[in-house]
């Protein structure tokens, strides 16, 4: 743009409005600091706190008191004078190679809002961009009928809607324990339950287990958990499972297959929720060149960050679960600690003021952690769902399976970057969030290496889908004609 | 299949939109994605690799199943855009048409 418009420049930009961003942006603009805080979403609340201002279930027993919690975040925004544009989906971040003439390198932000795509000039930036689910491959897990849990958790939290019909839901970890209490308090039909958390886990976590019982959180979940399984079929230490359609038909799921202790059983289903825990969601900072390393305790990518959140790239730092899984309560404090090194950094606070400032919200986060790597260590997915057989579809963009990226490997394929020339897989419009984790886990195990040594998709933006008519709508200087039409 | 919680249809307004021509209904603050849902089609789209059908699966705008033509554009994620009156949602077949 030929001259700096204020309403498209600030101070610092906060990606992502979850409690990791809405802290960050409250703290940051009640410093003094200008912030805009950028969410894809038409209301703040993230998909933990998801319609939390709007939502119809108005009964607050059935979200529970934990969601509830989020409205709370919102009062301190609202005060803070932070800009909030909703429907603000964040394409491209980026730091020009080349210092502007005043010596500065301000960061450049792509943003598409309402259609129209736009430019914006910040000096630095976090990205909250939370969490997904960890992508369950199954046979079957792409037929109609087939959701997430955390998905089926946005239709109850956005619009009241529960299964009806013969539902059920299958996998590990809090979030299927959080959704089947939620739907037992709604008075929702589940059919059955089946466990997927491997026997073996128990195991690995036990020696964790003094540290979770030191959980502020430990026993709300205990106590959910114990309910759900008094109450509800729970079928556990389920080791296959696929989901089938009508006979010689793909339209819509009919049933669900398990297997247990080597015998197969079949439910019917109308409605089958997968789960299998959440990781971070990675893509705008891989895209923005931010370091990430495998975490082999998450099982998942994660970018590099230190203790206040910076990343690898000047200017640009992470805060909650887009850094590494953490819940909400975690996510919030990592909020306010990025913006206190972010004000720090652009100059508004010492060394000092920002150490101090920090003190309470380090001790919050280190309890708000506690016990996290006992969940963690008991929710690891087995290795046969996280690296499925060969007739599943790993990537549901292009329907590539995990046969076609073993046969790959064979040939010579040593990674997800070369898979993506060899079959497609990872090219389709989800950009490879939903077949990302589950390729680097096949070839690593085809290749008998780490996941760390196979490395994950290098991303590019736009990281999301963005039309020509409105790229070519962007304003454009004098130098960015003349480089097309003088040539 | 979806149904909506009996406290919801006092809770908030019906909207009235169109699925494929026909008439359907919603409730303010539904997303497409969930009026689909909530009126019963759990397909929405049909791929353009094997023609297989597909559904809404992550309802937070990652997964890119619930492609759907929108008043006459075509691969609107319908997780993340608001249902709204007189709106037109069709079904996808393939890929995305030249025009739409």
């Amino acid at each position: 743009m030929s001259a700096p418009n204020p309403k498209f420049d600030f101070d610092i930009a906060v990606v992502g409005s979850g409690p990791a961003g809405l802290a960050a942006a409250a703290l940051a603009a009640s410093k003094g600091a200008s912030v805009v805080l950028l969410d894809e979403q038409a209301e703040p609340g993230g998909q933990i706190y998801r319609a939390v201002t709007e939502t119809p279930v108005r009964d607050r027993k059935v979200l529970g008191p934990d969601y509830w919690h989020g409205a709370e975040l919102l009062g301190p925004l609202r005060d803070s004078g932070a800009a909030h544009w909703p429907g603000a989906v964040v394409w491209s971040v980026a730091r020009p190679r080349e210092d502007a003439a005043d010596g500065h390198r301000p960061i450049q932000i792509g943003l598409s809002r309402n259609g129209s795509a736009a430019m914006l000039t910040v000096r630095h930036v976090i990205l909250a961009t939370g969490a997904l689910e960890r992508p369950f491959p199954i046979p079957g897990w792409t037929l109609p009928g087939v959701l997430g849990a955390g998905a089926a958790q946005v239709l109850l939290k956005t619009s009241g809607l529960v299964p009806s019909g013969a539902t059920v839901m299958a996998g590990s970890g809090p979030l299927l324990w959080l959704l089947a209490w939620q739907y037992l308090q709604a008075g929702a039909r589940i059919d059955a339950i089946l466990d997927t958390t491997p026997k073996e886990n128990w195991r690995a976590a036990l020696p964790l287990l003094p540290g979770f019982l030191r959980s502020p959180y430990l026993g709300k979940g205990m106590k959910l958990m114990l309910e759900v399984r008094r109450k509800l079929t729970v079928i556990g230490n389920v080791t296959a499972l696929r989901a089938e359609g009508a006979i010689g038909g793909d339209s819509a799921l009919k049933s669900v297959v398990y297997t247990r202790n080597g015998a197969e059983h079949r439910l019917p289903a109308d409605t089958l929720l997968l789960h299998h825990g959440v990781i971070p969601n990675l893509n705008l900072a891989n895209a923005t060149g931010c370091a990430q390393r495998w975490d082999e305790q998450q099982r998942c990518w994660r970018p590099t960050t230190d203790e206040w959140g910076a990343t690898s790239v000047e200017g640009v730092s992470l805060a909650g679960d887009g850094a590494g899984i953490g819940g909400a309560r975690a996510a919030e404090e990592a909020g306010r600690l990025a913006a206190l090194d972010a004000l720090h950094r652009l100059g508004r606070i010492g060394r000092e003021q920002r150490d101090k400032a920090a003190v309470p919200f380090r001790a919050a986060l280190d309890r708000a952690l506690t016990g996290r790597a006992f969940l963690d260590t008991l929710y690891t997915p087995a290795e046969a769902f996280r690296a499925p057989a060969d007739d599943t579809i790993v990537c549901r963009c292009e329907e590539i399976t995990a046969g076609a990226v073993r046969e790959a490997v064979r040939l010579g394929c040593s990674g997800p970057n070369q898979a993506k020339s060899f079959l497609r897989c990872g090219m389709g419009p989800c950009q490879g969030r939903l077949c990302g984790p589950t390729v680097t886990e096949v070839i690593a195990a085809e290749r008998g290496v780490s996941p760390a040594e196979v490395g994950y998709y290098r991303l590019r933006p736009p990281v999301k889908p963005i039309t020509l008519a409105e790229l070519a709508a962007l304003p454009k200087t004098d130098a960015d004609i003349d480089a097309v039409f003088k040539h | 299949m979806f149904r909506r919680l009996p406290e919801i249809e006092t809770a908030t307004q019906a909207v009235s939109f169109t699925i494929d021509g026909r008439p359907a209904s919603a409730r303010a603050g539904d997303s497409v994605a969930a009026a689909l849902l909530a009126n019963g089609v759990t397909a929405c789209r049909t791929t353009p690799v094997s023609g297989a059908a597909r559904g809404p699966y992550c309802m937070m705008g990652v997964c890119f199943d619930c492609l759907v033509t929108i008043d006459g554009t075509g691969n609107r994620q319908g997780c993340q855009v608001r249902v709204a009156p007189g709106m037109a949602v069709e079904t996808q077949n393939g890929k995305r048409e030249v025009e739409r």
